[in-house]
């Protein structure tokens, strides 16, 4: 055996930082390319199922939400938005999250990329990245279910601007969400995850119905602002169906920005209080 | 019994160190000091060794070099550059193997070591041929595909280090590299560090089994908590013990008081107690075992186990703290 007797020459640290950024990133898609099935699955079990039973099986044996006839046409739109909104959000917890508890746990697997020549806040936005490409994906996915499996018509009236503009920003939100879950649970935690934030965050994300028809609530309207979902959902909400109430869209880029600046920090902030001493 | 150091051991600065601490030192939350005032010089193309029990801030110090560890005070320079103030760069040159397997467990064997180059800029072919090679040469061709999670203890070791040095990087730091190795996968492991070292690789090692230490490294620095107590070659080393063989003596009794007893022995040059033994250094081996055993029964004692050698690593460690290794 031989070692080459070429050794490493120190290359600028920036090309150095942005090579090892984007051969993170190259990983990460390797690892979605090769789990493409379990990436289905995980995306479309819930909305699959949500979407069916609210706007297939209820219009049909003439029950639930909507009512029948133009109710039912309503609500089966109305959800088009939301279920995309939780699609970002279920990413960032299933893309980021999640192996990142596990990354940080037991195994140290994150231990090769930290130890690669980019800053360990590139490491922690790289992840933030790779989640919103994932979420980004998984919109495109469970977009066609919740248009086409409805028994009542879906109207779409799509503003490009806006939601050319929201997808990035929302998928990147929910990729922060789940950098700073994933940041701060133990493996042991994860279970609790579940149930003190992702069940909340995504029953009272303004996905099953209008931030703005919670008038007869207000505390809880005014309480869910602190949800970033809500903000993920309006903005989806005016870009494809805007003839349903929703938030001023200065609010939604507002809400979401800020959001995504507060997840970030906090998550980034995690990753380097768990890779360095 | 314990020896107090009478100085600080001679660290004097190597011309051309490629790894350098100065007055190194890390307190941690509850201001426990695991590296205290270090000063250490390692010269290109050595193997050097840490050799310490556990919790004698080796893993630590490994850790500030790599960068991983913030010094609490004092200076961590590889390359002549200070780690704090230029991580990067820093980065690009060394490879880092840690104690537990931090291989991609979402990745095959041969795309650790592909994704690896492409993390350190390699192109994609380049890292492609480099993982293939790394793989042949370290014998684990067979197990390209494999994932992580199917290797053996030893295998996830050599694919460790095949990883660590895809990025060519001019010094390897392997934090106890053989700790719940079998024997024999520390034998391959052993073997596959003299090749790296005989085609000039630096290494820095961390250990806490003496043999490891006396087998590969030039130099050795011995540590406890948090502090250099002697730094030299393992012969040097074991030379400073001032005796050319060592008995353990197990038996019934205070064992302080059949220490002080086998003092007076003939030829010895001090005693030990440790590890529920006695242990005598002494000056001349000839026929010395019933002779001790003569010595210690005469004093009413009863010997239960015996055994001769020749001063180890170990030995410098007793003779310096009072301790062995395993405590």
């Amino acid at each position: 055996m031989s070692v080459s007797t070429r050794l490493a020459e120190i290359r600028p640290a920036r090309s150095a930082s942005i090579d090892a950024f984007w051969g993170m990133l190259l990983r990460d898609l390797t690892v979605l390319r090769r789990s493409m099935g379990a990436f289905v699955v995980r995306t479309i079990a819930q909305p699959l199922m949500f979407v069916f039973v609210f706007t297939y099986v209820f219009p049909k044996i003439g029950q639930g939400v909507g009512g029948q006839g133009a109710g039912a046409t309503a609500f089966s739109s109305l959800l088009v938005p939301g279920v995309v909104a939780i699609a970002c959000v279920f990413q960032g917890i299933q893309a980021v999250a999640l192996p990142l508890v596990q990354e940080f746990g037991y195994t140290r697997e994150i231990e090769d990329r930290v130890m690669a020549p980019l800053p360990v806040w590139g490491v922690a936005i790289e992840k933030i990245t790779s989640g919103a490409l994932q979420g980004a994906l998984a919109s495109v996915v469970v977009f066609p279910l919740a248009t086409f499996i409805p028994a009542t018509p879906v109207r779409l009236d799509i503003n490009w601007l806006e939601l050319l503009t929201f997808l990035p920003l929302a998928t990147a939100v929910g990729a922060a969400l789940g950098l700073a879950i994933g940041t701060r649970a133990e493996p042991r935690q994860v279970p609790l995850v579940f149930s003190i934030i992702v069940i909340p965050v995504t029953f009272l994300g303004a996905t099953y119905y209008p931030w703005a028809q919670l008038d007869p609530i207000p505390w809880l309207k005014w309480a869910v602002l602190l949800n970033p979902l809500v903000y993920m959902s309006e903005g989806f909400r005016t870009a494809l169906t805007p003839q349903f109430p929703h938030m001023p869209v200065a609010a939604i880029y507002l809400g979401m920005a800020g959001f995504l600046v507060f997840l970030g920090w906090l998550g980034i902030a995690g990753f380097k209080k768990r890779v360095l001493s | 019994m314990a020896v107090e150091t009478a100085e600080a051991p001679a660290s004097r600065p190597i011309e051309n160190a490629v790894i350098q601490t100065r007055a190194l030192t890390k307190v941690f939350a509850g201001s426990i000091r695991a590296v205290d005032g270090l000063d250490l010089s390692v010269s290109e193309g050595e193997i050097f060794g840490l050799l310490g029990p556990n919790g004698a801030g080796k893993t630590t110090t490994v850790g500030m070099l790599t960068t991983r560890v913030l010094p609490t005070s004092g200076d961590a320079l590889v390359a002549g550059m200070n780690v704090v103030e230029n991580p990067n760069a820093a980065k690009q040159l060394i490879g880092v193997v840690s104690q537990s397997n931090t291989l991609d467990r979402s990745l095959s064997v041969w795309d650790n070591l592909y994704f690896h180059g492409r993390y350190f800029g390699m192109s994609a072919p380049d890292a492609r041929g480099r993982a293939s090679e790394l793989l042949e040469r370290f014998r684990l061709s067979d197990r390209a595909a494999a994932e992580i999670d199917a290797l053996s203890g030893g295998m996830a070791q050599r694919v460790m280090l095949a990883r660590s040095i895809v990025h060519r990087p001019r010094i390897l730091f392997l934090d106890e590299p053989t700790a719940g190795l079998d024997p024999q996968s520390r034998l391959a492991l052993w073997d596959v560090l003299s090749e790296l070292h005989s085609a000039g690789q630096t290494i820095l090692l961390t250990t806490h089994y003496m043999e490891e230490a006396e087998q590969l490294c030039h130099r050795v620095a011995i540590m406890d908590h948090g502090k250099l107590l002697a730094l030299d070659s393992p012969t040097r080393l074991k030379e400073s013990v001032g005796a050319d063989t060592e008995v353990r003596v197990a038996a019934d009794g205070d064992l302080e008081k059949l220490a002080d007893c086998l003092r007076s022995f003939e030829g010895a040059t001090h005693t030990a107690v440790v590890d529920e033994s006695v242990r005598v250094y002494l000056r001349g081996s000839a026929g010395v075992l019933p002779r001790v055993v003569d010595h210690a029964e005469g004093a009413g004692f009863t010997v239960k186990d015996l055994s001769l050698s020749e001063p180890t690593l170990e030995s410098v460690f007793i003779n310096l703290t009072g301790r062995d290794l395993r405590e």
